[in-house]
Formats: structure tokens, C-alpha cells, sequence
């Protein structure tokens, strides 16, 4: 009998969006046109789970309709015709192109069909080599990074005032319950501009101006790739951190100025590895809550990243676990977990369990109960609890 | 042409005289629209009793699957083994799924009677043994009824349909058991037939038993459905699973299509009458039923527009026929395929209602189409209530159980209240698969 290292099971658990909808979501209000390289799946999967916004924003995101012939027969030809008759019915302002297993197995060069696109139909193309074996972080952040890379101007002159752009806002670690404007909002009222948002309710246009800005504040790490893209080309500093109630509020702030002034980069959060209470989910967001949580209740608190690891996050010392079998050892000894409902089932019967319902995770089954942490995370402590 | 900021958008319609049979629109790249009623394999999985389902798919693939169980309430019927890159390089994915099946038996508080195992693309592609993965299987665990489902949509195009194979290995876990004389079963439906119906009502008149699997509480009780003599199928996508079931238990298969006709309805009944012996019921009067409703819902309704999508019926020609012969302005047909039951009513409409427009749902233009009606319209379907933005709207996917004469007066009676009583068609369609449970 061969004997392998039993990984890659769940018994009861979900799974993360794939990041092949992590690529949907991060170009979704963007005004181009994502078209998923597969069979069929991916999009009602998409659409249905991972992308609150389908209902009411059209956006175009389709799929190849891909089948086993062409998929023999290396047609693909068909995915660049279709594509360019699509892009001609709905004047998209640009193409974008994501991989799935199949794709991947056959060894489909999405970024050459891309350019052969781009020189059809005259507006920018990306090809990205998602396979659908990965968690949305990695899709969005790939997304997000080639943006940067082709869409990105040389700013004329920086902001008079301080201004970051927010990197890594999608709706599967932000819903559609206002996260999102109320970290805007926070962060002007600490005399910080935000030039941009990656990407819910921006536009092409100001992603395009959005190196003006001085600081880019990484928010989940689906905004890693940009973030590093946008230091390569223009030198502009992160700093990331998630804004979760009043003092991560204040240390992000303060971070912003400093990385402004010496053009350092700063990652915030920290987490405890010693600590009873648990955070679990995507790396950023749960550092953060976990780094919130000690500075706010004095409560040690550690994350488990259970979404794909960037090596830019090392310093957080966050153990990844994407695996139930990886998962369920680290809650070991745990006297609290945070973590979206269906990981109840792992958690041990000593440990207590506060439901922290994540998008990315759940899909819409708990959407009416995720909070908003950027300025409601005092309310949610009390809530739970969780104050000393 | 539809005028739309950065240019007009080319109107993809087609007057049913001038579409070409069985596929009047082009392919190309697929939109979804969000109506999520009609069922997906995990749903007719979970219909056998006590079973669990097992996904070995890529992480991106499982999400969808995973998520049905969780929304269905399921979990604990339901467990994944992910395929990665590792597994593709290193070509190990019959090891893989074969350990990662059984690390998840062994976890299961109590081990179930049958482990249904959906294998996907990407073991079709690599060429995976399934015959040595579910032969490994069952020696290892004997006492557990292991069967190969499939979760492969690339090959949708390419022999049976994945959701001609699930139909089909619904009953593939049938041991045998002694003949039941006078018991027919209907095979391959997501939905149990109406109780009310006709149908059941003629068969227990003339001592004849009805079953199903959606009416089996425990594993023992499906286990018994392959003592039925006869058995009946009336969903295309369920001949299969009929055919399986003639050639494995020697029932006597009869495919009797969904139809809105009364003379293929007849004709249906009389199929089966002879094949089991018994009287026919009296045709005139089921009929005559049917044309009370179909005129008090037309008294109602009209001549207001009204828009069927394919997800409403397997059979959206012959209810379009059908309500078209009964005077009703039928407008619009929302489908992408017309099906080899339907090319008799596709010739028949052509000539009947020449005019007829018939839309696809996946062409890309469908996401910019504008979503509203000029007046007030009827929508039948949960995809026509999306495309027209009408809460009138009949609320049904698959017939929904209505068979036969039945068919028809229910559908006039969901008409007729639909056309009385808006619905909120947001939050209703978004559900995944019509009649189960589901925790939104």
C-alpha cells in the first residue's frame, strides 16, 4: 500500500474561493471583460459564492464554455475568437483571461492568447496562470499586480497630503457591508486622502492616476502584488495592516507617516504564538484582528492564515494551514477561537467558539451577519465578550 | 439594436421561423444568469438515503459543490480530497484519492452505508484507473457501497452529460431484491411526483404501488426499489438511468416524456396502461379538467405577454404550443438548445406563431440586456423572471412534479397566481436547488 502524507482532505470543511475567482473579483468593477478558460462550474460557482455583486452590477465575466475536443485538440483559437467577438458586441476596456485545471494540465499559454487578443481588438490584455488549485488571494494579487504593472501611470507629481491607496479590497475578505467605505472613511478622517480603492467602487481611471499617492496600505494580502509592483516601478512604500478599531486604527496611521517619510515598508500586524485565542483566516485580516484584539483587550491573540502564504509575510509570524489535518494540531490547547461558522465542526469542545462569518470562506450563507470591524470592533468585543 | 454607453449592443434574438433546430444561436463565451433553482449533483446525490458524498476536484471546483451541502444544511453528508499541482506532476492521483477517501472514513463518526465518489476532469485527462481506485475501495471496505459519480463538464459535449450519469448512478448502488409484481418505479427525476396527480391516483385505483427514491427515508428502503417491475422515466437526461435499470433488474422501461399535449399525453398513458394491465383512465374528462383551468387562467391573465425559459420544464416548446393553441400571447422563449423531444413543437411553432422570439440565456449580450418589461408581463421560469425583471412570476424548475394532465393544470394554476400576486424574485431564484432545504 502507498503510504502518503494525508493532506489534502476534509472531512467537514469548506474551502476557500479559488483563485480563479480571485481574478474575477479583484477586476470586477473595473469596466473589462474576465473571461474564466473552463468547462462550465467555475462561473455559476463564481457567481453564486464568491461575487455578492452579481445580482446588480453587470460586469462582464463569462466562461469559454471550453470542451473536451478543443480542450484535445489545443483549440485555442476558438477562446481567442469568441473572445474577440465578445469584445466587439460590449466594448469592454479591457481583456482579461484566467486559467483553470484544465488549462493548466493542457498547457495553455493564456498571456500568448492574450496578446494575440490585445492585437485584435486594440485595448490591453492579461493572461494569468490560475489553475483553480489555489485560494483567491493568489488570483486577486496576481490581478491586482498586472494592473499595476500595465495600467499604472508615471504620476505627474505626488498629492500635496498624505494619501495612500488601499490594496486588496475585494468583496470576498470585505462583503458588501460597508468594510470597505468605512476604511475610507476612517482613514480621512485621520487627514489621509485615499486616492484609490483595489477595487471596490473605483474606477479604471483613478487606478490609472493612483500612483500619485504616497504610501499604498496593503489590506489583505491580495494587494501584496501590487504593492510590490508599485515599489519596483515608482518607489512607493506599504505599509500593511488591516484598520480594525481605534488603536490598530492609530498604528496604522502613524505607519503611514513614517513609511511616507523614510519610504520604508512596515507590516503591523503581529501575532502572539503562544497565545490561547485564535484567529483563523486569510493572513492579513486575521494578523490584524489578532494584533487588534491584544492591543484593544489586552487578550494574546494568534492567526492561522488558512489562504495561500506570501513570503512579504513572514515577519507576522503566522503559522499557514490551508489543510483540516494542518488546521485541526494548531487549535490544540486554544481556549477561544475566531473563526467563520463552518469551522465550528474542528473546533475542540473546550475551546469557545465566536463565529466571524468570512465571504471568502462561507459564500453568502452568513453575508447578513459579518460585521464591520474597521469601526465596529468595540462593539463586537463586547458583543462576544471578549473585553477584560 | 440596444444603445449602451461605448456603443450599441447587437440584439441576439431570433423570430422562431427563421432559427435553425436543435441549435439556433451560435456558441461562444457563456454568461450565468443568477437563477439557481434547478438541482445540481450534489443535490440528486444527497437522495439516497444515508449516502455520503466524496469530491476529488481541484479547490476552485470543490467551492461550488462545497457550498451547495453547506446551504442544503449537508455537511456532515459531504467531505472533499483536493487535487493539486503536486498530484498532476507526480501522477499519483489514484494513490491520492484512494488514501484520501479512506483518511475520511476513518473520521466519520459512524461509517454510511454508501460512499458516492465524484471524480472530475482532471482525473478523466490524466487517464486515472478508476476501476483499480473503486476495486481498492471496496476491499478495504466491504461493508460500504462505493459508486463512481462524476463531476467532469468538459465532457458535457462528449457522450452522456454529467447530469445524465448522476441520474443514472442514483440507482447503480441497487443490489436486487425480490420482484414486486405491480409496483412501478419513476426513475431519474430531481422532484417525487405529485401525490395528487392523476397518475398516482390511477395506479393505486388499480392496486398498483408508486415508488421513488425521494420517497425512501432509509438505505434498506431504496435498496427495495429495484424489486419494481416496471419503470418509468420522463426527464430526458433520465434514460439512462432507466435503460441501467432494465438491463441490471429486468424491470420493463418506459420513457414517457413531460408533454403540455393532450394526444402525446394520451398516448403516454396508453403506453402504460397496456405495459401494466390496467384500464385507462377517461381521457375526455382529465382534458376537460384541464381546459377549466387553462380558461379561467387565460380569463385572468389575458393578453398580456408572457416569457418561458427551459429551466421551467424539460418541454418549453410543448408549453408554449400548448398555451399558444389556448389563446395565450405567448411572446418569448428563453432557452440555448432545442432537445430531440421538441422538434415536432419547434415545427409546430414555426407555423403556429411564426413571429415567436426565442432568446438565448449564455450569449454574453445577455448580461447588458436591459432586465424590464414595458408593460406588465408573465414570466414562467426563474431565468424569465431574471430576463424580464417581473415579480409575476411562476416559481418552478423541472415541472416541479407535475406530470401529465396534471402538468397542465398545475402549470395554469401557477400562472394564474402569479399573474395575481408579485413575488420577490431576488431573493427566491437565487436559491440553489428548488425544494431542498436551504438555510438562506
Amino acid at each position: 500500500m502507498c503510504v502518503m502524507s494525508l493532506k489534502q482532505t476534509a472531512r467537514i470543511l469548506s474551502t476557500y474561493a479559488g483563485d480563479t475567482s480571485g481574478v474575477c473579483s479583484a477586476l470586477f468593477e473595473l469596466g473589462g471583460m474576465t473571461v474564466m478558460h473552463d468547462a462550465s462550474g467555475c462561473n455559476s460557482t463564481y457567481n453564486t459564492h464568491d461575487e455578492p455583486r452579481w445580482y446588480d452590477m453587470d460586469s462582464l465575466v463569462f466562461i469559454s464554455a471550453l470542451s473536451e475536443t478543443e480542450a484535445i485538440l489545443g483549440d485555442d483559437q476558438k477562446l481567442i475568437d469568441d473572445t474577440v467577438r465578445a469584445v466587439r458586441d460590449l466594448s469592454p476596456a479591457f481583456v482579461a483571461l484566467a486559467g483553470t485545471p484544465i488549462p493548466m494540465m493542457t498547457g495553455v499559454d493564456l498571456e500568448a492568447v492574450a496578446r494575440q487578443i490585445e492585437d485584435e481588438c486594440g485595448i490591453p490584455a492579461f493572461g494569468f496562470d490560475t489553475d483553480g488549485m489555489h485560494s483567491y488571494t493568489s488570483g486577486a494579487s496576481k490581478a491586482f499586480a498586472a494592473l499595476a504593472k500595465r495600467i499604472v501611470r508615471e504620476p505627474k507629481k505626488k498629492t500635496d497630503r498624505l494619501s495612500v491607496n488601499l490594496l486588496g479590497v475585494t468583496p470576498l475578505d470585505f462583503s458588501v457591508t460597508g468594510t470597505e467605505r468605512t476604511m475610507k472613511n476612517l482613514l480621512e478622517e485621520s487627514g489621509i486622502g485615499v486616492v484609490s480603492s483595489w477595487a471596490m467602487s473605483a474606477s479604471l481611471e483613478e487606478i490609472a492616476e493612483c500612483a500619485k499617492a504616497c504610501v499604498n496600505l496593503v489590506v489583505s494580502s491580495s494587494g501584496l502584488g501590487a504593492a510590490a509592483v508599485m515599489r519596483a516601478r515608482f518607489g512607493i512604500p506599504f505599509v500593511v495592516g488591516t484598520p480594525c478599531g481605534g488603536k490598530m486604527r492609530e498604528e496604522i496611521v502613524t505607519a503611514l507617516r513614517q513609511s511616507a517619510e523614510d519610504g520604508a515598508d512596515r507590516i503591523l500586524p503581529e501575532s502572539d504564538p503562544d497565545a490561547r485565542c485564535v484567529v483563523i483566516g486569510e493572513g492579513v485580516t486575521a494578523a490584524s484582528l489578532a494584533h487588534a484584539l491584544r492591543r484593544e483587550t489586552g487578550i494574546p491573540t494568534r492567526a492561522i492564515c488558512a489562504t495561500d502564504g506570501f513570503a512579504e509575510l513572514h515577519p507576522m509570524h503566522v503559522p499557514q494551514a490551508t489543510d483540516e489535518d494542518d488546521i485541526i494540531p494548531l487549535l490544540s490547547g486554544a481556549e477561544t477561537v475566531i473563526a467563520d461558522p463552518l469551522y465550528r465542526p474542528i473546533v475542540p469542545d473546550t475551546a469557545r467558539f465566536i463565529p466571524l462569518p468570512h465571504e471568502g470562506f462561507s459564500g453568502r450563507i452568513w453575508r447578513r451577519d459579518i460585521p464591520d470591524l474597521a469601526d465596529g470592533l468595540t462593539e463586537w468585543i463586547d458583543k462576544n465578550g471578549l473585553g477584560r | 439594436m440596444i444603445r449602451r454607453l461605448g456603443g450599441d449592443i447587437p440584439v441576439k434574438d431570433v423570430r422562431i421561423a427563421d432559427a435553425a433546430c436543435p441549435a439556433p444561436f451560435a456558441p461562444g463565451l457563456e454568461f450565468s444568469p443568477p437563477a439557481r433553482g434547478t438541482w445540481n449533483i450534489v443535490h440528486t446525490g444527497m437522495l439516497i438515503p444515508e449516502a455520503h458524498e466524496i469530491f476529488v476536484c481541484a479547490e476552485g471546483c470543490l467551492r461550488g459543490v462545497v457550498l451547495t451541502a453547506a446551504e442544503m444544511g449537508a455537511s456532515d453528508r459531504f467531505s472533499t480530497v483536493a487535487v493539486r499541482e503536486n498530484n498532476v506532476t507526480d501522477g499519483d492521483l489514484e494513490d491520492s484519492l484512494i488514501e484520501g477517501v479512506t483518511d475520511i472514513l476513518e473520521k466519520l463518526p459512524k461509517k454510511p452505508p454508501a460512499v458516492l465518489v465524484y471524480t472530475s476532469c482532471i482525473h478523466h485527462f490524466m487517464g486515472a484507473d478508476l476501476p483499480h481506485i473503486y476495486k481498492t475501495l471496496r476491499e478495504r471496505f466491504p461493508d460500504i457501497d462505493f459508486t463512481d459519480c462524476y463531476m467532469n463538464p468538459i465532457m458535457r459535449k462528449s457522450g452522456l452529460t454529467p447530469d445524465q450519469l448522476m441520474r443514472r448512478q442514483l440507482y447503480s448502488l441497487l443490489h436486487g431484491a425480490p420482484r414486486r409484481e405491480k409496483t412501478v418505479l419513476i426513475a431519474g427525476n430531481d422532484f417525487m411526483t405529485d401525490d395528487g396527480g392523476d397518475f398516482p391516483a390511477h395506479l393505486r385505483e388499480h392496486g398498483w404501488e408508486l415508488c421513488e427514491i425521494q420517497r425512501c427515508k432509509t438505505y434498506a428502503e431504496y435498496q427495495a426499489l429495484a424489486g419494481a417491475a416496471l419503470c418509468v422515466t420522463n426527464q430526458p437526461a433520465a434514460i439512462p438511468g432507466g435503460k441501467l435499470l432494465s438491463e441490471r433488474f429486468g424491470m420493463t422501461h418506459h420513457h414517457l416524456p413531460i408533454s403540455f399535449d393532450y394526444g402525446e399525453i394520451e398516448a403516454n398513458w396508453k403506453t402504460f396502461c397496456a405495459a401494466a394491465g390496467i384500464p385507462e383512465p377517461d381521457f375526455d374528462s382529465l382534458a376537460e379538467r384541464c381546459e377549466d383551468m387553462l380558461t379561467e387562467a387565460k380569463r385572468e391573465i389575458g393578453d398580456a405577454p408572457i416569457e418561458i425559459d427551459y429551466t421551467v420544464t424539460s418541454r418549453p416548446l410543448s408549453l408554449a404550443l400548448m398555451l399558444i393553441r389556448h389563446g395565450f400571447c405567448v411572446t418569448r422563449i428563453y432557452l440555448d438548445g432545442v432537445s430531440g423531444e421538441e422538434a415536432e413543437d419547434f415545427a409546430a411553432l414555426q407555423k403556429r406563431a411564426p413571429d415567436l422570439l426565442l432568446s438565448p440565456t449564455v450569449d454574453p449580450v445577455m448580461r447588458v440586456r436591459p432586465r424590464e418589461t414595458r408593460e406588465k408581463t408573465l414570466a414562467v421560469g426563474q431565468k424569465a423572471a431574471w430576463f424580464t425583471g417581473s415579480g409575476y412570476f411562476v416559481n418552478l424548475v423541472e415541472n416541479g412534479g407535475l406530470y401529465g394532465y396534471e402538468a397542465v393544470r398545475g402549470m395554469a394554476v401557477l400562472m394564474r397566481d402569479a399573474w395575481r400576486t408579485p413575488k420577490d424574485a431576488r431573493r427566491l431564484i437565487q436559491i440553489k436547488g428548488m425544494g431542498c432545504a436551504s438555510c438562506l
